[in-house]
């Protein structure tokens, strides 16, 4: 009766409906008023013209870091590097951006190419160790991860300033800035990313839907037996998976350093781009249109969450309350069907 | 400052960056055998540092000098309960235990942060005043050199190692350890012999729960002695590269907690030690995590991981 089409949608609805009844079921027993948090929530993300850039500036990497997530996903991996891959995006594309000088597109092209291939390089390796050794994706992406942000924060200190925390300004023209949409914003930091963006989820479904690269990865992922028994290769789609993957997290990366910030900072922790990744692509039920949309829901989340305290004077954080049981319900697919079912049947 | 002793300051203070591994790293070595990963092992900690954090703050008048043991109690307990979210959603939904553990270090993350902003109204919490002090085990901190390196560290520290040597106890040598062990390798055969599969695995993510609160409430008594978002950053997940390291063994885990607890202590302080201060310090930092991955690659002996490691166990399927 239900298919599992219809299964991809209605599960992350329902996950998304109790995510933020939890969210208003904890506002009501903290003592605030529910319907006055999520107003505020809503003025935070669309109140005016600024808040509306500002909410789109922050879904431009979550799409990135979503899609990169999806597409290790589709192919049987669970890419939790995507952080690692963001970081080294960034340095790579302010490397591009600060050390020379070019003229103006083709700079911003050269720097977000950089960016894809520095994430696609920091994915190669636990591509190529999952390929040819085996080894369980996850644990090695994990330690990438850190490998990344230590790696970054000293190269900034050490190579690319003299012992500074942040790096100086990409050049104007490898910027993403997009001084118009900025002035209709009330000078928001959005920024010409969010079409770099769509581009790329558009090319996940086209390379997943209409090449035979994505019919082998998504046949890979969905059977690696089957696969390796039909004559393809297993091990080398893994590694163009996880390889791509990358590449988009470090466009992700990009859009921070040539958008959002123009510059690379030493950082103590994690962007958490790549971490809200997962639960953009688990939302998304790891297709392309699904990611630009869970991005557009959780970046919403975020960016509203900011108006909480001064207008509703809820905590910040319950947002990463509410997206934490989000990616729970999902995860818990299996219940949420099970009821489905049951109770649909139970209605006859 | 001569040699031995730099060499005393450093390996006790590795001791130390070592205890919250310890207790981790053993929770993680229960709940991995069983079949259950854990990636929730950071939120299981940042759950323990806040309660441990709030716990001390609001009783330190009335238990005095035992605050920081009763502090370490109500950590363990809550986070036991917290980690039922991650047995609950893996063991009886099903769901991706990778995933489970992520959402569980987001909420873990978020449920402390909001809690003490509504407690005290801030992003982070006061500075404890009944801290864990170091404590001088009679006679033996008397031995010159190894007094110092070994004999003189915070009473959680002797706990954490105490606990190892009971896990491995208890995992090897007791019923109990091998029906869990079972559990992880093979559930089918031990359901067929009479052992409940999924409450195994339900004990085994709690007892992790509980470790991995000791784990946060040690580094948050004896090193942080406050609760911020920067409190754990990453000792989570250096656990469970020592559960690997430690090819999911406690007595394995325990010496690869100590060694990141070398990497962690040699970064911090390493620049004032004789030797160390010529090194970078990126290539201390990143130490451990190429260790393990070259660990796991295969070229520091192969390690290998339980047979039924992230797979749901379903009655009846074949």
């Amino acid at each position: 009766m239900f298919s599992n089409r219809t299964f991809n949608i209605v599960v992350p609805l329902i996950s998304v409906v109790l995510g933020l009844l939890a969210g208003a079921l904890i506002m009501l027993a903290f003592g605030y008023n529910p319907v006055a948090g999520y107003a505020a929530m809503w003025n935070g993300a669309f109140g005016d013209a600024y808040f509306l850039g500002e909410t789109v500036r922050q879904v431009t990497p979550y799409v990135l870091s979503g899609l990169a997530v999806a597409f290790a996903m589709r192919a049987g991996l669970l890419n939790i590097g995507v952080e690692g891959q963001v970081i080294v995006g960034w340095l790579a594309a302010v490397w591009v951006g600060t050390a020379f000088g070019m003229p103006p597109v083709v700079h911003v092209i050269v720097a977000l190419l950089a960016a894809a291939v520095a994430g696609s390089l920091w994915g190669f390796v636990p591509g190529l160790l999952k390929a040819k050794l085996g080894v369980h994706e996850v644990i090695v992406t994990i330690m990438m991860n850190y490998i990344a942000l230590y790696l970054s924060n000293s190269i900034i200190r050490s190579l690319m300033t003299d012992g500074s925390d942040r790096t100086d300004n990409v050049a104007e023209t490898a910027s993403l800035a997009a001084p118009w949409l900025r002035e209709i914003t009330f000078f928001s930091r959005i920024h010409y990313g969010f079409v770099v963006a769509l581009l790329m989820a558009f090319t996940m479904w086209f390379v997943l839907n209409k090449t035979t690269r994505g019919f082998e990865l998504r046949a890979v992922g969905s059977n690696p037996f089957a696969s390796e028994y039909s004559g393809m290769k297993v091990g080398r789609n893994i590694i163009i998976a996880m390889v791509i993957s990358g590449g988009f997290a470090g466009l992700a990366g990009a859009m921070e350093g040539l958008g959002t910030f123009q510059y690379a900072s030493v950082s103590s922790g994690f962007t958490n781009i790549g971490f809200d990744g997962i639960a953009v692509a688990l939302l998304g039920a790891n297709t392309a249109i699904g990611v630009v949309l869970a991005a557009i829901l959780f970046g919403t989340l975020k960016i509203g969450a900011l108006n909480m305290p001064t207008e509703a004077g809820v905590p910040t954080e319950l947002v990463d309350i509410v997206i934490a049981l989000i990616i729970l319900f999902v995860a818990s697919g299996y219940i949420i069907r099970w009821a489905f079912l049951k109770f649909s049947k139970e209605g006859k | 400052m001569g040699f031995f002793e730099a060499l005393a300051i450093m390996v006790s203070s590795a001791l130390v960056f070592a205890a919250p591994l310890i207790f981790t790293a053993i929770g993680g070595v229960f709940s991995e055998r069983s079949g259950v990963i854990n990636i929730g092992l950071e939120g299981l900690m940042v759950m323990g540092a806040f309660v441990g954090i709030v716990f001390n703050l609001t009783f330190a008048d009335t238990f005095g000098s035992m605050t920081p043991w009763i502090s370490m109690l109500a950590a363990m307990v809550l986070s036991a309960i917290f980690a039922l979210v991650h047995a609950v959603a893996s063991i009886s939904f099903r769901a991706d235990q990778v995933v489970s553990g992520v959402a569980i270090n987001f909420l873990a993350l978020g449920v402390g942060l909001f809690l003490t902003r509504e407690f005290y109204d801030r992003g982070q919490t006061d500075i404890i005043s009944q801290p864990f002090y170091t404590w001088d085990v009679p006679l033996l901190s008397d031995i010159p050199i190894l007094g110092r390196m070994f004999f003189e560290n915070y009473p959680s520290t002797y706990l954490a190692i105490a606990v190892a040597l009971i896990g491995w106890f208890v995992l090897f040598k007791t019923s109990f350890g091998l029906r869990l062990r079972a559990v992880g390798e093979h559930p089918m055969a031990a359901d067929t012999n009479g052992i409940k599969v999924y409450r195994m695995r339900y004990i085994a993510v709690m007892i992790s729960g509980a470790m991995g609160g000791l784990g946060g409430a040690a580094y948050a008594l004896t090193v942080a002695q406050a609760f911020s978002q920067a409190t754990i950053v990453g000792q989570g997940f250096m656990s469970l590269a020592a559960v690997i390291f430690g090819k999911w063994h406690p007595l394995g885990a325990l010496g690869a907690a100590i060694f990141f607890g070398f990497a962690q202590a040699i970064s911090i302080n390493g620049a004032s030690w004789p030797l160390l201060s010529n090194i970078p310090q990126v290539f201390l930092l990143i130490l451990p995590y190429v260790l393990t991955i070259l660990a796991l690659a295969g070229f520091i002996g192969r390690a290998e991981a339980p047979k039924s490691l992230g797979e749901p166990y379903i009655k009846g399927s074949r």
